[in-house]
């Protein structure tokens, strides 16, 4: 043994470590992704069209209607579907992790489902549901009570209507960050408070609320910073609604002429409320991270809902009709139905759409070849870049990882769009001329899917003791073959979580795609909005169901490949 | 992913100069513009190339029919539809070429002021097809054998026949403004539709922008495309539209979708879509041969019948039913005022309507 140890040590200086340089290099790509767009929309928004400093775009961002109306809207939906996501998934995830609620499992896939859901699709479906005349639900509205045709029970065209399909797929990244914060509540607490004699509701208000209350305001921010950021859902009901959202009107500010020196000033607030929300919540909850507290600690406890139990699925299951039931229901209806405000019955069926989008609509095929091609590089690259910096935070590695570790969280600052913005002023011109490649898009993705991969990834890291690289290591390994043969086939679930949230990511994406696509790389979330704006409605819910096939196949797909394990569809963590 | 093309320098030698253009064609001189057949030799250079992208602004469905009878007629040449707004399809080119990316063969475009720009920037290659020589009318083709009307048609009011009676039905765009259609009207609009941007255009000329003040108190539903209300009327989501393509109301109409065109009295704007090549088409031979065929008798027949638009080959026959052309008041068309200014327009808009 002595000598087998004392041959590899000999060995050593010959086998380089290469480590070093690959992690710099790592480092150097990350600033480049991020600090180079983020540089030139500072450079745009503080000159003008000769190149000249000037503040100009931001005095007319502040002084002109066109641009405060919108900054408004977004401050109201972003603060109500706050709440609103909250109210809904605090309670929700608490059924599901700490009652004996049945099937709660089906739960957790099912708010999956919606997570899984585009939100744009989410909102053209609701569209299909709620438009004031021709919604399906106004119709039975109007058949069930007799109303009058001017009656409607929703308008989705609305602010409220806009809050609404927001909320509706911003939950589940609450209910997750809930749910798994009380997942690893350790039951002894609530047991000794109970010995002690405090009653149930006192003991919930005293150790398991406080408990999750980090992840609940995690989630409020996470859910705020969503609906802030979100350009489709907008997009597709807010200009039917008459006003602009901060997303949309940066979009429109693209339109011709560009301008683009406006478009950058108007992102530069989104960015600097996302940053300053971020440092918010890091001294609100400063070390407050009870839940990982160490130890052995037992299962949370279940509570018995005793004849609650039915009500409780029952309440769980209508909040979930509004993201995916009835969406699905109007898709599908839509995807047959000769109008797609008429309901489906057996006389009025039809495959037009189904033969249109399969046989005529020639940019299907390109749109699906780019995205499968992005979701699947995009999710592997990512995974692998996230998968070296959780290694080099977690292990302390080399210096300046600290460094590294915010790097590859900044870009949850950077909101979809401004990203695009930001990709689109730095790759247009020399040295990096990328725009109407696959590249640019690929970089944007990635860039945008780095943070949560990152966190995800360096969770899963604090799990595993070095020891065990240790071990490697003194037997000569390098960094890289320790973490390769070691460490890897140790976090292969969480690799397969992070890659599927990836991807999943990928075919979500439209803000920053809406800015960097050309014809030749169009992907299928642009193919979905280039459609709804000339109203072809059955054609969008056909790839929209599609999508929705393709993206839980592919899911599937790679939780099933040999030797890697299957994890809880409904645990994806942010 | 880019293909290979020329520089941008190459470009700008060429831009502004016409004479230059002839370095750029091969096969077909591009200096003169004499009418260009149809030859064997095109259609063999054409199906090497394999394909055309073809960038337009006429309603999807009936973009991939035309694409679908070229691609039956000389099979072997696939046709890419990139279908969006006019306004958007401008901006899209305008980006792309801004990156020196030269992806697209033909251009179709509801408005057409853009033509007028790009043959200034010298983006356009002259081309005549035989039919456009012989067939079409002067005011229908450039000077300079750059681009011919594609297609013609009208931007209308129309309701929904369920929703509203006949007799209760607006006349005009003054009645547009009776408040019982508050919160009933749907619009599309200027920033996105060239169709809008034209008619826009022709109507603050002739009934003035006071007319879309009081419209914009009328709680109107605001869509982009001129094809997306004619659409929300089928749905039945609003009850009367306040412009969008009398070629789209043609074919909800006749495949039995409960709704009606009216033609407004103070006249219906006119709007034309022409076609053009790029001078640096990645696929110059398909790029022809497609546009050839997009003014052909066959081409021009399928447009009208299963299209719903105006022709201006003579040899094509009106469809059995519907308004002929002649008989209806038309506003006055204006491409070249039109360019001057969308600008204004667009903003003057976006004030008014608030989006």
């Amino acid at each position: 043994m002595s000598a087998l140890i004392s041959t590899a040590v000999e060995r050593r200086p010959a086998a380089i470590d290469i480590s070093r340089p690959v992690l710099y290099g790592f480092a150097a790509v990350l600033i480049v992704l991020i600090v180079l767009p983020m540089s030139w929309l500072l450079v745009y928004s503080v000159t003008d069209r000769t190149g000249a400093l000037t503040l100009d775009n931001f005095f007319r961002l502040f002084s002109e209607s066109a641009f405060l109306d919108p900054l408004i809207a977004t401050f109201i939906i972003a603060t109500s579907s706050s709440f609103f996501c909250c109210a809904v998934a605090a309670p929700m995830g608490w059924l599901v992790a700490r009652t004996d609620m049945p099937v709660g499992g089906v739960i957790r896939v099912l708010v999956t489902a919606s997570f899984v859901t585009p939100p744009f699709l989410g909102a053209i479906a609701w569209e299909l549901l709620a438009a004031p005349n021709s919604g399906l639900l106004n119709k039975i509205f109007r058949a069930v009570t007799g109303a009058p045709q001017e009656e409607s029970l929703f308008n989705i065209y609305s602010l409220g209507g806009i809050i609404f399909v927001v909320s509706c797929y911003t939950f589940p990244y609450v209910f997750v960050l809930v749910a798994n914060a009380l997942d690893r509540t350790p039951g002894e607490l609530e047991d000794a408070s109970s010995i002690l004699g405090g009653k149930r509701w006192y003991t919930a208000r005293r150790i398991t609320i406080p408990l999750v209350l980090p992840a609940l305001l995690a989630g409020a921010l996470v859910a705020f910073l969503q609906a802030m950021t979100l350009f489709g859902s907008p997009a597709i009901l807010a200009l039917p609604a008459g006003f602009h959202t901060m997303t949309t009107k940066i979009w429109s500010l693209f339109q011709y002429p560009p301008k683009p020196e406006l478009a950058a000033a108007a992102a530069l607030p989104l960015l600097l409320l996302t940053i300053f929300l971020l440092r918010a919540e890091h001294m609100i909850l400063g070390r407050r991270g009870y839940s990982v507290v160490g130890g052995k600690y037992g299962a949370p406890r279940l509570i018995a809902l005793g004849r609650w139990r039915w009500p409780a699925l029952a309440l769980c299951l209508v909040v979930l009709l509004n993201p995916v039931f009835l969406p699905y229901a109007a898709l599908f209806n839509a995807a047959f139905a000769p109008v797609a405000s008429h309901f489906l019955t057996f006389s009025n069926f039809t495959l037009h759409n189904i033969e249109f989008v399969l046989f005529e609509l020639s940019a299907t095929k390109l749109a699906l070849r780019n995205t499968v091609i992005l979701g699947t590089t995009t999710a592997t690259i990512g995974t692998v870049l996230a998968l070296v910096i959780a290694y080099v935070t977690a292990r302390k590695a080399v210096p300046g990882y600290r460094m590294l570790g915010f790097l590859a969280t900044a870009p949850i600052a950077i909101p979809g769009i401004v990203l695009g913005v930001g990709l689109f002023l730095s790759y247009t011109r020399p040295p990096f001329i990328l725009y109407g490649t696959l590249w640019i898009l690929l970089i944007a993705f990635l860039t945008i899917s780095l943070p949560s991969a990152y966190q995800q990834l360096q969770a899963a890291f604090r799990n595993i003791h070095p020891e065990l690289e240790d071990a490697s290591r003194i037997l000569g390994a390098t960094r890289l073959q320790a973490l390769r043969q070691i460490t890897a086939p140790l976090l292969r679930t969480s690799v397969i979580a992070t890659w599927c949230f990836v991807f999943v990511g990928v075919m979500r994406e439209l803000s920053a795609a809406i800015i960097l696509f050309t014809s030749e790389t169009k992907v299928i979330s642009v193919l979905i909005f280039d459609l709804n704006e000339s109203g072809d409605l059955g054609a969008i819910s056909v790839i929209g169901i599609a999508m929705l096939v393709i993206t839980f196949a592919v899911v599937i797909l790679v939780n099933r490949i040999p030797g890697f394990g299957v994890v809880g569809a409904g645990r994806l963590r942010t | 992913m880019r293909k290979p093309t020329f520089s941008r320098r190459d470009l700008l030698k060429g831009t502004g100069a016409l004479a230059a253009g002839a370095a750029f064609s091969t096969r077909v001189s591009a200096a003169a513009t004499p009418a260009s057949a149809i030859t064997p030799a095109l259609i063999e250079a054409a199906k090497k190339e394999g394909k055309v992208i073809y960038y337009t602004s006429v309603d999807l469905p009936l973009a991939e029919k035309v694409a679908k009878s070229f691609e039956a007629k000389y099979p072997g040449i696939a046709v890419r539809v990139e279908r969006t707004g006019a306004e958007r399809v401008f901006q899209r080119i305008s980006q792309e070429y801004g990156s020196n990316i030269h992806a697209v063969d033909v251009v179709n475009s509801s408005d057409a002021a853009h033509f007028i720009v790009w043959k200034r920037q010298g983006f356009l290659a002259p081309y005549v097809s035989e039919d456009v020589a012989k067939f079409y009318p002067a005011e229908h083709k450039d000077v300079d054998g750059q681009f011919a009307s594609f297609r013609v048609w009208l931007c209308i009011i129309g309701y929904n026949t369920d929703l509203v009676k006949a007799e209760q039905a607006p006349k005009s765009f003054a009645d547009l403004l009776d408040p019982k259609w508050v919160g009933k009207i749907v619009k599309a609009h200027p920033g996105y539709s060239g169709t809008i941007m034209t008619a826009t255009f022709q109507m603050q000329r002739d009934i003035g922008w006071d007319y879309f003040e009081k419209l914009a108190q009328q709680k109107i539903m605001q869509v982009q495309s001129s094809a997306d209300p004619p659409k929300k009327l089928a749905l039945g989501e609003r009850a009367v539209m306040a412009d969008g393509n009398e070629y789209n109301m043609f074919q909800l109409k006749e495949a039995g979708r409960h709704v009606e065109i009216v033609y407004p009295t103070e006249g219906s704007p006119l709007i034309i879509g022409p076609n053009a090549i790029f001078k640096a088409a990645p696929n110059p031979n398909a790029a022809r041969l497609f546009n050839s065929y997009c003014f052909s008798p066959e081409a021009q027949q399928l447009i009208v019948d299963t299209g719903g638009l105006r022709s201006m080959h003579p040899s094509t026959k009106e469809k059995a039913g519907r308004t002929p052309f002649k008989s209806i008041k038309v506003m006055k068309d204006d491409a070249a005022a039109v360019e001057k200014l969308s600008e204004e327009i667009k903003t003057r808009y976006t004030k008014i309507f608030k989006v």
